[in-house]
């Protein structure tokens, strides 16, 4: 979903890739991502060096997620040639028929886990949901575990859980109740949604936006919250008394794809070849947060070795985290998201 | 034989007809011209209002896979959230209201009792706020009201009390940001009206024995009664369909309808799933515009007020 990133959205809308060879229109591609940091990121990591390599312009555009692909592709009006969502955001699109098919003999998949890797759309990067606890109220004893996190007795103070994100919070409801990690997937909806009841009571806010969910933090209106690891990282920076790990994460992936109908198809892919190579993968941590989705970026020698560490897509921390399936949420997404919501309002 | 010879026949008659038959084609011509200088307003009426508001209805009938159904409308009754958000939206539109009517009406009273030159400063505090971002406006008052916020830190600081008071992320806070926000639609129709109300009825009032408190009650109150019930009118209708203040104040435990609207467009595929909750929407605002038309009058609308 948006990730929160679109906030700072029209900063960013209509930016120019700059490019040093003169483009024709028809060398022209228009890439859609959710704006912000992020975006400026991916702008370096990505996008400069592509337009650079082949010699062509890429326009950029920020976008809300599914709902603007299929209101493009369905209004029969595509202005985007490659455009980045969620991945259980492109189980669904892929589902309905919204992306035109991707050609593996153009993208080179190795590296990419194949839980990723799809007829009509190919992970890009990752965010983690992590536990953050502020240090001044729990010192460094603060919750660890969801367990803890769900433990109001042990560890008492003011909560904050996802409240758009329903597939976060009932992966992390799962862990709470003591599934390891690799069997929170598939999830037991019932069970998800019966361990946050019980915690629901001691909830003081459920978050919207990345953003909230930072200022949350920030501003100490509550002591331990789930947050996207990248927000967690900028509050850390910041110097706030905050501390997180990858132990529990929860891993979702962010994915490309070529919207159906798009004028410049063929130009598309190669672009996105390139953004999901492992050398140009490699550039995005060195910016921001989310980590690579293709993990031979990892063998360029281009991440310092300190760097890596506090990379969420790392083997190391992937380990130590839960992959969130999109395939399982492109088929249970609306059931439960409708159940937590009407959960959550009581 | 011609009309003429007629009239010469019979005597003063077949005049009268042919003045009624003149004066009629004459009617008819320019009610023709009325209505094609009417035609842009007409047009422009169907083509964003009507053509609109009919496609959002067509839309809502359609389910997932693209049949005709009235999914969308089950899903009100099957959901309890469905009600509940509704039961809430309503609850935080007569708070939002109510607190309104309660700050704004001393403060249009006091408006309009100023000299005019204070009055129109006083006016400008009222005004400027109005201008400023919704976003801002918000996003300030979850400065000053929570946890660590301003309000907290002082009372706590005093003495006042011992814990925060929860003062957003809640109903309680809702309500706060959106009354500010509400709070000019009510003041300016309301001073609007006090200032025409005749000050020698008051005086006529005194001068009868009426103490100054049976003055304002039997006389004041009454006459302010018509701006009154168009300011509240205005709060409450923009309250129903109120997004950015419960969304950020709210905590995400108070869901107000347009919230849910915009939930079920990225929810679902289809987009009879929102487009339902609008119509849903609409047909009770207006349902809610023709009480208050009843209850309080023509005026209050201001719909048919030229009747």
């Amino acid at each position: 979903m948006t990730k929160g990133f679109c906030i700072h959205g029209p900063a960013i809308a209509g930016l120019l890739a700059s490019v040093a060879v003169p483009a024709s229109a028809a060398d022209t591609i228009t890439v859609a991502s959710w704006g912000g940091t992020y975006q400026e990121a991916q702008t370096k990591a990505f996008f400069d060096p592509t337009a650079k390599e082949l010699g062509i312009t890429i326009k950029q555009d920020t976008t809300n997620g599914l709902d603007d692909v299929r209101l493009q592709v369905t209004g029969n009006a595509v202005k985007w040639d490659i455009t980045e969502l969620g991945a259980d955001e492109c189980a669904r699109g892929s589902k309905e028929g919204l992306f035109e098919k991707l050609d593996y003999n153009v993208i080179d998949k190795s590296g990419i886990n194949p839980k990723l890797v799809h007829d009509d759309w190919v992970g890009i990067s990752y965010t983690s949901v992590v536990l953050i606890y502020r240090t001044d109220v729990f010192g460094d004893k603060g919750p660890k575990s969801w367990a803890d996190f769900w433990d109001v007795e042990k560890f008492p103070g003011r909560r904050a859980l996802s409240g758009s994100q329903a597939t976060e919070t009932l992966s992390v409801a799962a862990l709470a109740k003591g599934t390891p990690i690799d069997k929170v997937y598939p999830v037991d909806i019932d069970g998800a949604l019966q361990s946050v009841d019980k915690v629901r009571g001691h909830i003081d806010a459920w978050w919207t936006s990345g953003a909230q969910a930072m200022q949350l933090v920030k501003d100490g209106e509550v002591d331990m919250a789930s947050i996207w690891n990248g927000r967690a990282g900028t509050l850390r920076k910041e110097g706030a008394p905050v501390s997180f790990s990858f132990d529990q994460g929860v891993l979702t992936a962010d994915c490309m794809v070529i919207p159906k109908g798009s004028k410049n198809k063929d130009l598309a892919m190669k672009a996105l070849a390139k953004f999901v190579s492992p050398d140009l993968q490699a550039n995005l941590p060195l910016y921001v947060d989310n980590g690579p989705a293709n993990e031979k970026a990892f063998e360029t020698g281009k991440i310092p070795q300190e760097r890596i560490k506090d990379i969420n897509s790392a083997p190391e921390n992937v380990k130590k985290q839960v992959l969130q399936d999109p395939e399982f949420w492109r088929d249970n997404l609306v059931e439960a998201t409708e159940k937590f919501n009407n959960l959550i309002q009581q | 034989m011609s009309i003429g010879s007629v009239s010469l026949d019979r005597a003063g008659r077949p005049d009268a007809v042919l003045n009624a038959d003149a004066l009629r084609a004459d009617a008819r011509r320019q009610a023709l011209g009325l209505l094609a200088l009417l035609s842009p307003g007409l047009f422009l009426v169907f083509a964003v209002i009507i053509v609109p508001i009919g496609w959002l209805f067509w839309l809502s009938l359609f389910d997932q896979t693209g049949q005709l159904s009235l999914a969308n409308y089950a899903r009100f009754f099957e959901q309890a959230s469905y009600i509940r958000t509704f039961a809430t939206t309503f609850k935080v539109a007569f708070a939002v209201t109510g607190a309104s009517v309660l700050f704004g009406y001393p403060l249009a009273y006091m408006l309009s009792q100023l000299p005019r030159r204070a009055a129109s400063i006083c006016l400008i505090f009222v005004i400027l706020p109005f201008w400023t971002s919704v976003l801002v406006r918000t996003y300030a008052w979850l400065v000053i009201l929570q946890r660590r916020g301003l309000v907290n830190s002082w009372l706590i600081d005093l003495g006042v009390i011992g814990q925060p008071l929860p003062l957003a992320n809640n109903f309680a806070g809702v309500v706060i940001g959106m009354t500010h926000i509400m709070l000019p639609f009510l003041v300016l129709p309301l001073y609007a009206s006090m200032k025409t109300i005749d000050v020698d009825c008051l005086r006529a009032g005194m001068n009868l024995g009426a103490s100054p408190a049976a003055t304002f009650r039997q006389i004041f109150f009454p006459l302010s009664q018509p701006g009154l019930a168009s300011g509240v009118v205005i709060v409450f209708v923009l309250c129903l369909g109120f997004f950015v203040t419960p969304a950020l104040m709210g905590g995400g435990k108070v869901i107000m309808w347009a919230m849910r609207i915009e939930q079920a467009t990225s929810l679902y595929s289809n987009w009879g799933a929102g487009a339902a909750l609008g119509v849903v929407l609409l047909a009770v605002t207006l349902a809610l515009l023709g009480l208050f038309q009843w209850l309080l009058g023509a005026r209050a609308t201001g719909v048919w007020s030229s009747r």
